[in-house]
């Protein structure tokens, strides 16, 4: 039991504050690398704004056309189960809430546990079907490398310990917990340097898009 | 030009590693639904053919010199460089298989703009000396030449005689201080002289001021198609030139898709200065003289008549409406294609596919799709705005044995005018 709690204390504190240190850093750098190359202004006589396009691409990317749904519908269903299992059990659990009000001072209202409980459940699922797909469609099959195999486990790995911890299915609690915590470091540390920074880079990405399309007066 | 290498080759692929290409690989989860929107993928299943797949090299590059662990990689020897392999077998990928028509810059979920990266990927190729012979040659000849067709002024010359003596028209060609000077493309004064006529008709029939220029009148530019700015920035440069020494207020591009991106939105870029003129589509400039009452039409026909955007124009280009309003004019059976505007599908030669015999018998087949649109229908002609387009859908009908007249819709407006 002392190992356990050893290894908890050490899991939530020195790893942690490494982990993060690296995390914030890194994707610090990452941001940093992309907008340093800068993009140079146009000549051209614009058709449209920039700004505006740019910010509905943002937002309107998130949701599939008609037709790309139509032909691959385990893709972006898969996709859409994932994220909003993960965001759910992320942000709205009561204790990661707590956890973050303790760092930083300030939280926000959490769901109750057996809602969160399920988001889990469904995350997972999400992440099993996408599995799932990578291996089986030819399209993702061609496409994928280790990478983004070791992006896939990175994501799985705290959601599964997390699960297991809250219905106490690894003994003692403290292992379970350590565990979680440890494979959320493995997460933040790997984040800045692999695709996982989507996440963020995603942002920019929708914004190029649809800004040099509202130049043109295109809506992309 | 300079001797292609693969260090060339590589330099011209760093240079083209701006934000957004940095922003666009970072994003990419390999998600492969871009492969949907490409109309090489959906007609072939072959995943090979997966857009951002294309972009195999210049991700390379990118990732290898441009991230901080991609560096790290480099040094540890746990990359695979760019190497002249890759890049001979990347040829029918960027080449063969792509026509910029960024359909799937529309569908990426993280939002990547892959038509754009293309593009410049095309940059390195050239540099390196992979790309398709025939559009080499294209390009050569524009440079030489002055057309990627090998036409002459001579041979522009000789149909605006015919025309003139035809129709009784006059084609004013270098008139100082003109309003006007509209471009042509090389198939329009070879396959389509109806494009000529057609203009002078509208012209006169608006009463404004305009010129042909003996040595700016060529509009398409296989610099931009075969990704060679050095090549694209030349050719601008003559219109440039042209328009210039003519005092024209309006450069007009033609019912042909590359030449308006590289005229209105490349151009001044590659030339590092803005226009002292106004770059207008053709049908920009006949939907202003609608709205402005300068075109009288006749009753509008009731034919069934439906309308293929070309990518350049529309998707890429924003003229999307203009042809709509103008179809409104002189037609009351205009039916859309089910995917059409923004969505349309690419006719798959494009980007210099056309001027591309490597990739005859793969646009051929995957002219299917453009092939189904069309025939959904049910309209008994096509319009459409491009004479690349046009030729390349004839063609792929006659492969598939369909019978469908078509017509541009600047001719098609010319038709409809009120004689005075």
């Amino acid at each position: 039991m002392n190992d356990a709690m050893d290894f908890l204390l050490w899991a939530r504190g020195t790893a942690f504050d490494v982990a993060l240190t690296i995390f914030i850093i890194g994707v610090i750098i990452r941001l940093f690398e992309i907008l340093s190359l800068g993009r140079p202004r146009s000549l051209a006589e614009p058709k449209g704004n920039q700004l505006l396009p740019g910010m509905k691409s943002v937002i309107s990317r998130t949701l599939p056309d008609n037709g790309t749904f139509k032909r691959q519908p385990l893709t972006v269903i898969a996709g859409y189960l994932f994220h909003i299992g993960l965001l759910i059990s992320l942000l709205l659990f009561i204790p990661h809430i707590e956890l973050f009000n303790a760092t930083v001072g300030f939280g926000w209202p959490g769901l109750p546990n057996p809602i969160v409980d399920a988001a889990t459940v469904i995350a997972i699922t999400g992440l099993l079907a996408a599995l799932w797909n990578r291996l089986t469609n030819p399209v993702m099959k061609l496409l994928s490398d280790k990478e983004d195999y070791l992006v896939w486990l990175l994501t799985f790995l705290p959601l599964l310990t997390g699960y297991l911890a809250y219905h106490r299915m690894i003994e003692p609690y403290p292992l379970a917990l350590g565990l979680h915590i440890l494979s959320i470091e493995l997460l933040l540390i790997l984040f800045p340097f692999t695709k996982l920074m989507h996440t963020f880079t995603l942002f920019l990405a929708r914004w190029y898009n649809g800004a040099m399309s509202g130049f043109r007066g295109v809506q992309s | 030009m300079n001797e292609a290498t693969l260090e060339r080759g590589l330099n011209a692929f760093r240079e083209q590693v701006d934000a957004p290409v940095a922003a666009f690989f970072s994003s990419c989860v390999s998600c492969g639904l871009c492969a949907e929107a490409c109309l090489f993928y959906t007609e072939t299943g072959d995943p090979k053919y997966t857009p951002i797949r294309k972009l195999e090299p210049l991700r390379r590059v990118w990732e290898q010199e441009y991230t901080l662990i991609g560096r790290v990689k480099k040094v540890l020897g746990l990359v695979e460089p760019v190497t002249d392999e890759l890049l001979q077998e990347w040829q029918e990928l960027l080449y063969d298989s792509c026509t910029m028509c960024a359909r799937c810059s529309l569908v990426c979920p993280v939002g990547n703009d892959i038509a754009y990266m293309v593009r410049k990927a095309r940059e390195g190729m050239v540099a390196s000396g992979n790309s398709p012979t025939d559009v080499q040659a294209a390009a050569e000849r524009a440079v030489r030449i002055g057309s990627p067709m090998g036409v002459r002024y001579k041979a522009l010359a000789a149909q605006i005689q015919h025309i003139e003596a035809d129709t009784g028209l006059v084609i004013p060609v270098d008139q100082v201080g003109a309003d006007y000077m509209p471009l042509l493309s090389s198939m329009e004064v070879i396959n389509f002289p109806e494009y000529i006529e057609s203009l002078a008709r509208i012209f006169q029939h608006a009463g404004l001021s305009w010129t042909l220029c003996s040595d700016a009148f060529e509009a398409t530019n296989t610099g931009i198609q075969i990704g060679s700015s050095d090549i694209a920035r030349e050719l601008v440069q003559r219109i440039v030139d042209g328009a210039e020494r003519l005092q024209v207020k309006y450069v007009i591009a033609p019912e042909c898709g590359h030449a308006y991106t590289s005229i209105r939105w490349d151009g001044p870029d590659l030339i590092g200065r803005r226009f002292p003129f106004k770059v207008l589509h053709i049908l920009e400039l006949l939907d202003e003289l609608r709205v402005s009452g300068r075109l009288k039409t006749e009753k509008p026909s009731a034919e069934r008549i439906t309308f293929h955007d070309p990518c350049s124009i529309g998707r890429k280009g924003g003229v999307i409406d203009s042809p709509r309003r103008l179809l409104g004019l002189v037609s009351s059976n205009f039916v859309e294609m089910k995917d059409h505007g923004t969505w349309n599908w690419c006719c798959g030669g494009g980007g210099g596919v056309s001027a591309n015999t490597d990739a005859e018998a793969l646009r051929t087949r995957v002219f299917r799709r453009k092939k189904d649109q069309i025939e959904e229908t049910g309209a008994s002609k096509l319009i459409t705005a491009c004479a690349n387009c046009r030729l390349v859908i004839e063609e792929g009908l006659e492969a598939y044995n369909v019978e469908l007249p078509m017509e541009g819709l600047t001719e098609l407006v010319a038709h409809h005018l009120v004689e005075d």
